[in-house]
């Protein structure tokens, strides 16, 4: 379990970084926490001639809750996410989330920048951003850009990122109203089997808006503008939560594997995206 | 074959500098390079928690990281956390409370739970167990991990009490 040999940076600045990325293009890739990258690299998955960390780069570890977004840097771990009291305060659905990936070793480890930008359908922020309305700040050689996330997801491992690009932010408004992601999985440390992410807002005893995505159900996250809008204008009875699901599973497309056959992975994905909806709700 | 790299750790308070390949990871570093046996290689895919060492004062599973990567750090083994005359209250405690049967998962149990009790002195079995969900065991069921830990805590709060309230009256007698 030793990966393929490697040339090894630590450049100290992104000026570094995108010179190396010009030089090998897609020979070349960024390593945050590694802690995708890295079991890829070992089960001969993921060939990287070219493995470039990130850690002396600086100015990508920050949280800042501002008045109309949080903007949180790529290299911002798991845990450091667990533990920002005004982040909790402000966005409480990642704290949620970040506490349901993986194991405390790994959530040392594991950055937001690299679990949005690996492309892994398995990978939690993904549609978690997706359901957040984030935008994914790209830098290149030619300066900076934002794409949106839920715009950012091409096929499994293939996103709007060019190769000489590396995703340095996320930035996301500051959500309202109720929350809720929820995630069935096998066992601690496992992906999930299917992961809904939520957030509603609620005008009198209706729905007033609803933001829904789900996660490992198809190549790349899911957002389903269907499902948020089986909701709205409901007061989210029975058959409100019906039509939301049929809508979501309408939008995704698993594959049958060591998680179970299609069949299962829909029931599953039905019951945790009603769980996560009823969730949200009581918090709106 | 790329070039080897100069790297420096600091392993259990002791420098060490050597040459190796970027992809040689930090548990064989630890374990083949300088013969740091504590941090076992269990399912070497980040799974199973044996070879979690502390890094920076982090929990960090070495089979999962490149020496290279922790180059400029200070790393921290079961070797570094107590040994057979010195026993750290958690072995002790693991000990006592049979928090182990074969033992292959305890050094890497016992380097996380030095960490998980740093972070929350007072943990409830709830809190051990999601603290500790990084490291497998396929033994003891966790009941007497929990156990050990449990009672480890309690040690070291007592421990922490009595010598505080040393430095208290000290500071009392400083103060008259």
């Amino acid at each position: 379990m030793i990966p393929a040999a490697f040339e090894y940076y630590r450049p100290q600045d992104m000026a570094g970084v995108l010179a190396i990325l010009e030089e090998h293009g897609d020979d070349a890739r960024v390593m945050a926490g590694g802690h995708s990258l890295i079991p890829m690299m070992k089960l001969r998955m993921a060939e990287v001639p070219h493995l470039i960390d990130l850690q002396d780069v600086g100015g990508m570890s920050g949280i800042e809750v501002g008045t109309d977004s949080i903007r949180i840097g790529a290299m911002v771990t798991q845990s450091d996410i667990i533990d920002d009291a005004s982040l909790a305060a402000a966005a409480p659905i990642l704290r949620e989330a970040a506490l349901q990936i993986a194991d405390p070793q790994v959530r040392y480890m594991g950055t937001v920048g690299g679990n949005v930008a690996n492309g892994d359908p398995g990978n939690d922020m993904p549609g978690l951003m997706q359901c957040l309305d984030a935008r994914f700040t790209l830098v290149g050689a030619d300066g900076e850009r934002d794409v949106p996330a839920r715009d950012f997801y091409e096929a499994a491992y293939m996103t709007a990122r060019e190769d000489e690009e590396v995703l340095t932010a996320v930035t996301i408004p500051l959500p309202k109203g109720g929350y809720a992601y929820e995630k069935q999985k096998r066992k601690i440390g496992d992906y999930a089997t299917a992961a809904a992410a939520v957030q509603i807002t609620k005008e009198g005893d209706v729905c007033a808006s609803a933001a829904i995505a789900m996660t490992n159900l198809s190549d790349t996250p899911v957002y389903s503008e269907a499902a948020g809008a089986a909701l709205v204008g409901t007061a989210l009875d029975d058959a409100a939560l019906t039509a939301a699901a049929a809508a979501m599973l309408n939008d995704i497309d698993p594959t049958e594997d060591n998680r179970g056959p299609i069949a299962f992975k829909k029931h599953v994905a039905g019951v945790i995206l009603r769980r996560a909806i009823l969730r949200a709700w009581s918090r709106a | 074959m790329p070039d080897k790299m100069h790297i420096k750790l600091n392993v259990n308070g002791k420098d060490e500098e050597f040459l190796a390949e970027p992809r040689e990871l930090l548990i064989y570093t630890l374990r083949e390079r300088l013969n740091i046996t504590g941090p076992h290689i269990g399912c070497e895919t980040s799974h199973c928690g044996a070879c979690t060492v502390t890094i920076d004062g982090k929990s960090v599973k070495s089979c999962t990281m490149f020496a290279a990567q922790a180059s400029g750090k200070s790393v921290t083994t079961i070797e570094g956390i107590g040994g057979p005359d010195d026993l750290h209250p958690l072995q002790e405690a693991f000990k006592e409370h049979h928090g182990l049967q074969c033992g292959y998962c305890t050094p890497g149990m016992i380097t996380r739970a030095t960490k998980l009790l740093e972070e929350n002195p007072n943990p409830t079995e709830e809190d051990i167990r999601f603290g500790m969900a990084g490291n497998i065991c396929r033994c003891t069921g966790y009941q007497n991990i929990v156990k050990s830990i449990q009672a480890a805590a309690a040690e070291m709060n007592a421990a922490a009490a009595s010598s505080s309230e040393a430095v208290g009256n000290k500071t009392v007698e400083a103060a008259e």
